[in-house]
Parts: structure tokens; sequence; C-alpha cells
């Protein structure tokens, strides 16, 4: 379990005021001249050394992002973009660091932003997400007041400035070329690639998009030291995570984590345990909607980290584990997550627009057993047709919760069938 | 240039292209939907999804470029199968109404469907159904067949310069639409229906008229402006159905205009079927004998100098030719090729060309623009400056601003801003000087006025002080008519033109005047005059006609026309004239016959023989040629004042035009849209 000493996010839960005054007192702006002052190179190394992958469900890895950015400028300007616009289901962990502790993001982007020689940061916050926007803009306009951010930064001699674009309320825009679509006004629909951002970003200039996460945690890791924050976790999977615990637990939360905590551990500890015990679990989707799920066999023993939860054919995600206990219909909980990537498919390249419909709809007909158990085949295969055919991850994401569905549940889903074909020859 | 391997064959490609082009380079089919050569990349079908070796997934060849070393395969069974899904995708929500669709047998999805498709249908849930958009009188949608490539809407947006069209909502319920309801308003929109790879955008005017295996192909050249776009002409048995575009690189790429592709129905209405005689200030059915007899009773002793000839928009030169010959052997050399007055000048061939060539446009960095709306007198040359706008060329404007299409620096609608850009003392004249190939067009408007040829004048010294360098003729004379250029090889060039003729005429110094199809000249100063009309149509030409020659259309006969680069190009027949319609120049040669002094050709080929003669340029097809620069216009002044625009209406420019139902359609549906009340008003 992780220690007190070692959390980087002190505010998580509100407990203390957000503003300046408080976030400097958490340690937060202390000495980010100086951080500056060690250069590039050194930010960008550190990261790498630091091991951090991207939070927001990729997990590639920070530093190497960073890297990636021109390191002369050909005429154009560089950008950081922050995502913040968290729409994955069962994701709440960027709304939190946001209004409790926006400090953390916002020393955050000058950081990388004068890393990757970026003129400003764009924060693109989730439409919904109103007040932390108002946060952010107030916890902004401090930083400005007290000259950490603008014209010689923190007197780093450095110009750079951070601005807030609130979006409209797409799932799709969180995908970072929808996202920058959508920065410049136009429709939210991921671009294709290549040419990557790093290349090719917003307004046509190279651009570095990171989650919420990555960013907040960043200066932390440069003032406790890259091997501070690579020696918790373990290979590969290092430092610490916010988890996102929802669903059928008895207290829900949000809570910073070593990588690589046991699941059960997890959720025993921090979320007050599975509502009815550890044994009315049925299932969990450990990182957001858009992963496999798990059943109880799996999550009795798997660790929360990358690694761990590829190996188990499912994935960290964002770290949103969702917990279902046995009173739990897990089809037609799979079929609302397919209603969900049926609505949110942004509709521009054929499998997705064409397919997460399909994938629906049979799911809704297996949810009551109104189906042929060859259809769980020609579904399965239907989602291989989807999946890595596509312009961006949503259909990937479309298609994971049903194979993880039909992978540990398929004997549910046959009963199902097996029952309703029973009912109609009666 | 990168060496890729391809199916296990080796190949070098340019650097800079795609993986898909590259595939086609080695000979290898790709299948595809939303990837348009002449577009942006979209890669949203992924029907061109191949295996590239190191990489995890297909990737997208038609948005994937190509570099040093990638192994491609594109015959593999992830490949296959990945083709087969995307398939399966497009036709899910795909009605399957080929029986009832007029894309049948030319269908992008059909064909694919057979080569790349699995058989049998797994797909057991509703089909979407979308609403049908009103796209105005050109384009028929049936949306529910629309497979989202967005072709359409990257071609408006990208070629033709409109943002009408685009997509609303999202996922499944994506709807390809015009915004607001509104028609695609472009002279260019019919392309969308050959672009749409489905059923989705099909052609209204000729929807269920005809199969595509029905209709013969003929290929042929465009006349309804000066351009001369390659076409092919679609009939079935006596009728012309449709015109589609041919690939011409250095004229139209592979776009025509709306009037081009749809004007074709007025080829049916309001034909001149038969020869007719006005006897006792009636216009009554004759033979052809006696039409003949009737012109030959009244030529009998009149002089020479008492006839003339006027030569409409869209006669092609063996006409002009037979038409000069007949009328030089009656004792006339008033033949008027300029039936809009402008005041061009035949001295120098450079001078009444566009001497760069349409792609020329392209190798501009500046443009100015003296009289002239390229976008309604010619909207594929108008494309093609869109095209190089967007690349870099800069263009200025003096006359009427309008919107066309890309950025124009208006100087103002005033003729004299000409003297002051000679002089030098002028913005546009800077431009000029700057610019490395610095180009200028002037148009017909600019023209037409009293001093035209002042004008001319103007802009020629213009050309020559900054357009005409080494290697590089910056001169350009843009056309309204097809006949145009080829009348100015012919001389077809008179002392006081046009309206000399009629002057004279209404004051009944000419006893006899011959028209070969002009219609767009006031007729009532020919009331008292002797007129013979050769012409297709029941239009102004014979209103006061006293002897009408029924002729062929561009469709019906071969003929050689010369577009406004000096290209010279040949229509072929496609289908036969109406009636007892006959081939210009046969009518001629009957008619020479009858009186007394037969022209010296039996077969087209000893015309164009003939032809060569009188026109050494027309010997060369498809060339544009290289001339000498010279002096021409007439020194004068150029009086302050505006260009008068030279096309009133787009769609009602010549006879064929004004008899199409689909055009009438065309002027009637912007009128809608110009008289509509919006939010805004009161």
């Amino acid at each position: 379990m992780l220690q007190d000493k070692d959390r980087i996010f002190t505010n998580l839960y509100g407990h203390e005021p957000w503003n300046l005054d408080a976030a400097m007192k958490r340690g937060d702006w202390d000495g980010t001249k100086e951080l500056l002052a060690k250069g590039r190179d050194w930010i960008i190394s550190e990261m790498k050394e630091s091991g951090l992958r991207g939070r927001g469900g990729a997990g590639f890895p920070t530093g190497l992002k960073w890297s990636f950015m021109p390191k002369e400028s050909d005429g154009r300007p560089s950008y950081l973009v922050v995502n913040a616009d968290e729409g994955e289901p069962g994701t709440c962990k960027d709304r939190d660091l946001m209004r409790h502790d926006p400090h953390k993001l916002i020393e955050g982007c000058l950081i990388a932003g004068f890393a990757m020689n970026a003129v400003a940061a764009y924060i693109y916050i989730r439409g919904e997400f109103y007040r932390e926007a108002e946060v952010l803009n107030a916890a902004i306009e401090e930083a400005r007041a007290k000259g950490f951010l603008g014209k010689n930064a923190c007197g780093s001699g450095y110009d750079f400035d951070v601005h807030v674009h609130r979006g409209a309320g797409a799932y799709i825009c969180g995908e970072e070329t929808a996202l920058i679509e959508s920065l410049e006004g136009k429709k939210g629909q991921p671009r294709l690639k290549p040419p990557f951002p790093a290349n090719v970003g917003v307004w046509g200039c190279p651009t570095t998009v990171n989650n919420v996460e990555s960013i907040a945690v960043a200066p932390t890791i440069l003032r406790r030291g890259a091997s501070w924050f690579a020696g918790l976790g373990r290979e590969n999977n290092t430092g610490t995570k916010v988890f996102c615990i929802s669903g059928h637990v008895n207290n829900p939360c949000n809570v910073e984590e070593e990588m690589g905590i046991p699941l059960k551990e997890l959720i025993e500890k921090h979320a007050g345990g599975v509502r009815g015990g550890w044994d009315n679990l049925l299932a969990v989707i450990p990182g957001g909607s858009s992963v496999p799920v798990l059943p109880k066999e799996i999550c009795d023993t798997v660790r929360m980290d990358f690694d761990s939860l590829r190996d188990v054919q499912s994935g960290l995600g964002t770290a949103a584990v969702i917990v279902m206990d046995k009173s739990t219909d897990i089809v037609k909980a799979i079929a609302r997550l397919s209603e969900f990537y049926k609505h949110e498919s942004c509709g521009q390249c054929t499998p997705c627009r064409e397919g997460t419909g399909w994938m629906w709809r049979v799911m809704e007909r297996l949810v009551v057993g109104k189906a042929d158990k060859e259809e769980i085949d020609m579904l399965l295969d239907v989602t291989k047709q989807i999946e890595g055919h596509t312009i961006c991850a949503l259909g990937d994401a479309a298609a994971w919760p049903i194979q993880g569905l039909m992978r540990h549940f398929r004997h549910e889903v046959e009963a199902r069938i097996d029952a309703y074909h029973a009912k109609a020859a009666e | 240039m990168p060496t890729l391997t391809i199916d296990g064959k080796e190949i070098e490609v340019e650097n800079g292209i795609t993986v898909l082009q590259a595939c086609e380079e080695a000979g290898v089919e790709v299948p595809r939907f939303c990837y348009h050569e002449r577009l942006s990349i979209a890669g949203n079908c992924r029907m061109c999804l191949v295996d590239m070796e190191k990489a995890p997934k297909p990737i997208a060849s038609c948005a994937m470029p190509v570099g040093e070393g990638m192994v491609i395969h594109t015959n593999t069974e992830r490949v296959k199968k990945a083709r087969e899904g995307v398939m399966e995708f497009l036709l899910i929500n795909h009605p399957l109404d080929c029986p009832i669709c007029d894309q049948g047998g030319e269908c992008d999805l059909q064909d694919q469907a057979v080569a790349f498709g699995r058989s049998g249908n797994r797909y057991e849930e509703s089909k979407r159904a979308v609403e049908d958009k009103n796209m105005g009188p050109l384009i028929s949608t049936t949306m529910t067949r629309c497979i989202h490539c967005m072709r359409c809407v990257r071609f408006s947006t990208e070629v033709a310069g409109v943002t009408d069209m685009g997509s609303l909502w999202r996922g499944e319920h994506t709807e390809v639409t015009t915004y607001l309801g509104k028609i695609l308003d472009s002279e260019m929109s019919g392309n969308v229906i050959d672009l749409c790879p489905v059923g989705a955008l099909t052609n209204k005017p000729y929807a269920f008229t005809a199969r595509s295996w029905e209709l013969k192909g003929t290929e042929s050249i465009d006349v309804m402006d000066a351009v001369g776009s390659n076409i092919r002409v679609d009939a079935r048995g006596a009728a012309v159905m449709r015109v589609l575009p041919r690939l011409h690189e250095d004229v139209n790429e592979e776009w025509i205009s709306d009037k081009t592709r749809f004007a074709c129905d007025g080829l049916k209405k309001r034909r001149l079927d038969r020869p007719y005689v006005r006897r006792r200030g009636k216009l009554e059915e004759a033979s052809w004998s006696d039409a003949f007899a009737a012109i030959k009773k009244k030529l009998k002793g009149m002089k020479g100098a008492e006839i003339a000839g006027v030569v409409g928009d869209l006669a092609d030169m063996e006409s002009m030719l037979a038409f000069k010959d007949l009328l030089g052997k009656l004792g006339s050399k008033r033949i008027e090729g300029r039936q809009d007055g402008a005041a061009i000048d035949n001295a120098v061939r450079a001078g009444y060309l566009l001497n760069a060539g349409i792609s020329g446009i392209e190798d501009a960095d500046y443009l100015l623009l003296v009289g002239t709306n390229p976008r309604v007198e010619a909207p594929i040359i108008n494309t093609r400056i869109r095209k190089a706008v967007l690349s870099g060329l800069k263009v200025g404007n003096v006359g009427n601003a309008e919107d066309l299409t890309y950025a124009v620096e208006e100087f103002g609608d005033d003729k004299a801003i000409l003297n002051a850009i000679i002089s030098g003392k002028h913005a546009a004249a800077d431009a000029l000087k700057k610019a490395e190939r610095p180009m200028i067009i002037v148009g017909q408007g600019a023209l037409t006025g009293e001093d035209g040829a002042a004008v001319l004048k103007a802009v020629r010294d213009i050309a020559d002080t900054y357009c005409v360098k080494d290697g590089w003729n910056g001169y350009g004379m843009l056309h309204t008519a097809a006949s145009r250029v080829g009348a100015m090889d012919l001389g077809l060039v008179t002392k006081g033109g046009v309206d000399s003729i009629l002057d004279d005429a209404s004051a009944d110094k000419l006893k006899a005047v011959f028209l070969l199809g002009s219609d767009e000249i006031d007729t009532a100063s020919l009331k008292k005059t002797f007129t013979v009309y050769i012409g297709t149509h029941g239009d102004e030409g014979v209103q006061n006609a006293d002897v009408i020659l029924p002729a062929a259309a561009y469709t019906e006969k071969s003929g050689t026309y010369i577009n406004t680069e000096g290209r010279v190009q040949r229509t072929e027949k496609a289908v036969f004239a109406p009636g007892d319609a006959r081939e210009d120049w046969t009518i001629l040669r009957a008619l020479s016959d009858v009186l007394g002094d037969t022209l010296p050709y039996d077969t087209l080929a000893q015309l164009r023989d003939a032809l060569a003669k009188a026109v050494p340029a027309a010997k060369t097809l498809d060339t544009v040629p290289t001339e000498a620069w010279g002096d021409f216009g007439t020194a004068g002044d150029v009086a302050s004042g505006g260009i008068a625009p030279t096309i009133e209406n787009f769609y009602l420019t010549n006879p064929i035009a004004r008899a199409s139902e689909t055009m009438s359609q065309c002027v009637d549906a912007r009128e809608d849209i110009a008289g509509e009340a919006t939010g805004t008003h009161g």
C-alpha cells in the first residue's frame, strides 16, 4: 500500500482549498524556475527514466512522447495540448484533479511545455465539467498574476501561457486527433495517422497531446527525482496511479495507489470491499468501459498495472475499476456499453460506423436470448472485423467489451438463448 | 526514390506518393471508395487496407506515404478478410435496391461487392433509412444508399469552392447533406454524380431513362463554351441520353460544367427538323428543293456587296469554311464571326488565344483578370484558376466584383485603370512586375464596348510590358463561344462588325443575310432583308428568317473546333440529326450546286483538306500552339467606365441551353434561393 509520503495528489479529496496559496503549501510551484533551468534534455531524460506511461489509457511512455517534438522550430510554433475530455465511462480522476488540485496540472503544463519548446498549452476540457473549467481558469489567473505563467514564466526567461477550451460533450473528442480537430473548431473526427501530431498537430503545428494525470504528475517526479517514481510499482509499470473505483462496492472512490497493487487489495482497502463480500463479486472491468471484463477468478489475483492486465487479455486503460456483484446482468451491462459506443461513434469510417450499431443490436437480442448460438461466433467475427480496421481506437474499444464477455461469460449468454427457445417452444 | 516490395515485386516509385498509388504503378489493384486522386485523402472507407510488414494492423494504403524498404502484401488472408469485412459493413445498411437504382451497371459498390465481398448475408437487423435531400434540379438523391465516402463533400469544398455540402450528425446517423437544405450552388455541381461511387447522387434529368449497358458512348468535344471540354456522349438509338466528362489533363481534367453535362435535353426540344420557307409572311414547311429554289430565286441578280453572313457561337470550322466559300462564290466577303461585337483583332494569332494554355494557369504566379467572370464564362477554367490559387497563385481583377470561389484582389470596375497599369502607377502593375510568370486574361466583356479595340490595345500593351517574356506568354483571351477562335482563324472579321451588318440591313443597303446558327443577335433589323437561317433550333435566328435550313447539332456531326487556347479538337457524330436536318456543310454544298457554282468538296475528307489549306493550324490536333507575339488592337482612348458582364445567365447562353428544360429549372431554382425569406428578412 502506498505510503502517505509518496502521494503526489495530496488534495485529491478537496479537504484543502485548491487555490494557489494552499497549493504552494502542498509543495506546488516550488523551485519551478530551477527545474526549468536544468534544461529541456534533463527534463525529458528524467521523464524517460521515471518510466511514466501515459495515464490516458494507451500507456505510451510520456518522456518518449515528449522527445518526438522537434528540437528546433522550422518556423512553426509547437503546442502542448492537455486532454481533459475525460469521458471514458467509469473514469472520474481528471475531474477531481482539476477541481481540487488544478495547480499541479498548470505547473505541469509549464514544465512539459518548456520541455517540448511549446509556446502555449491548451487544456481541452470536457464541456460538462463546467465548474472544473471555472476552477481551472481561476487557477490560471492566479498563476498569471503571480508571474508563474505568461511572459518570463516563473522568471525562467521563457514565455508560456495556458488556455482552457471547453468541449461540447462528444466522447470521441477524447481521441487525440479528434480533440485537435475539435480544438480547431471543426467537427470532432479523428485524423489519419501518419502524420502524427508531433509533426502535424493543432493548426498544422507540432503538438503533443497528454492526459491530465500524465502532466500533473510531472512536476513532482522532477522534484523528487526519476528514481523515486521508478522505485514505485514494478519495472515498466512504475509510479503511482489514481484509480477510480465505482460500481458495487461499499465506498466508491478515487484513490492514488502504487502501480501493480492487487485488484482485491485495492477494492478491499480503499473501496470498503465488494457489496456483500468478495465472494459476491461477479466481474470487474478494470480500466474503463473499453477494456475487456474480468471474471472473479482472475480478479482474485490480478495486479493492477499495464502488463499484468494485458497478460490476462484486458488492460489498465484509465484505471477505472468498475465492480459488478452477482446481482448484475452482465450481458445487459455489456450491451449498455455497446449502445454507448454506437452512440459515440463519429461515423467517419466504415467498420465503426456500421459495426457498432450492428453489435449493439445483436447484443440487445442476446440480453433476452432471442438469438441462435451461432450468432455468438458471428458477433465475435464482427468484433474482429472492426478491431484494427478503423481510423482510431474507438472501434477497438467497442469490440473489446464484447470479446471479454464472450471469453468469460459465454455460458451465461448460451443459457439465456436456451431459456428463450425453451420458453418459445412451450 | 524509395523502393518498395509489393506482392513480392520490387518497384521504385517517386517520393511522396501513397502506398495505394505505388500499388497501382506495380499493377496491383487495390479496391477503394473514398480515395480519389483529385481530392484530399479521407481514408474513411477502409476498403484499401493492405498488409505492411512490421505493422501490427492492416494499413489504409490510400493514406500511407511510401517509405524506403516497405514490404506490402495485398493478397494475404488478412487483407482478404479485411476487405470482406468492410464490404459487409458497407452493405448491411445499403438498401441493395440495384434493380431500381440508376447507378446499376456502373456502380463501384456493386462491382467491388462482386470482386471483394463474401456471398451471403449475416445481418438480420433492421436497415437504416435516410431522408433524401433536395440538391436542386440536377442531382437526384437517394441518401439511404450513401456509404459516407465524402467524395461529394470534398469535391464541392475543394474543387468547386462552395461550402454548401457537409455531413450532419454522427455514427450510424451521419448524413451527407447540403447545409440548410440549400441546393448545391455551383456551376460544377454535376461532377458529384460521377464522383459518387454508389447511387446516392445520380443524374436527375436522366433518372430512370436508360441503363448504362444500353448506351452507345461516343468520344466528343463540348461546345457550350470555348474550353472544349472532352466529353463522352451517351446515346440510345437516336437520342442523346447524357453527357459525361472524359479525362484530359490539360483541358478539363475530369470535370465538366453543369451546362456541358445537362444541356443535352435541349438537343431534343425546339429542333428544326425540316426546311421552312416564308410565304405571305408565314413560315411554311417546305422540301429541301423548294427551299433551295426559293433562295435561288431571291438571290438572282443580287450583287455580292448586297450579301452578308453572320456565324453563330456553335459553328464548327468545316461549316464556317463552306459558309465562307459559298458566300465567296456569291461575291460576298462580308462574313462576321464575332456576333457579340467584341473587337477581337485577328491580325496576330497570339492576340486571341489563351497562350499559356489552361494548364499553364497553374504555372503562373500572378493573374490579372480584365472584364471577365470565368466562373460563368468558362467554369472549367475558373476551377483551374481556383486550383492554382490554392497552391499560391494570386489573382487581381479589373471589372465587376463577383464571387469566383477564390480570393481576388478587386481593383474596381473601371477601364481607365488599364491606363494606370500600363504607366506602372497601379498596384496591379507592381504585382505584375514582381511576378515571375505573370498572366493577364481579357474577357469578351471588356471588348464589346465602343472602345473595345482600344481596350484590347491597352491589354496588349500591359501584356507586352509585363507578361511576355522568354518562353512565357502570359497574355490570354478568354472566349465564350466554341466557334470564335476558328472564325478568327478563317478571317471572318468585317469592318464595323455585326452591328454594321445589322445597320446596313435595316438601311436596305444589304439585300440578303445568311445566318449560320447565329441566335445571339437582334434579328429585328433583318425584317426587310432576305434572311437565310442555317441552324438547329427555333431560337432568335428564325424569328425573321425567310428560309430556314435545318442543320446538325454538335452531337450529330464530326466537326473541328479550336478552343480558347488554340487547341484543335473534333466532335464525333453520336446520333443522326432529327428529321430532314442535315450536316451543315452538306447543306451548303447542295445549295451551291443549286446556285450553279458547286463548292469543290464532295466528302468531309476533301473539306478537311481545304480547311487545312485555309487554316494550317487546324491540321494539328490537340496541341497548344506557340504563336508569335505582335501588335494588335487599335490605339485609342480608353474612357473611364464600367465593363458590362458578357454573360447574363450562365444557363442560357446558346440555343441548345435555351431549349433545355433542365437549364430552365436551374434558372428557376436560383431565383427561388434569391427570393427566399430568411430569418433576417424584416
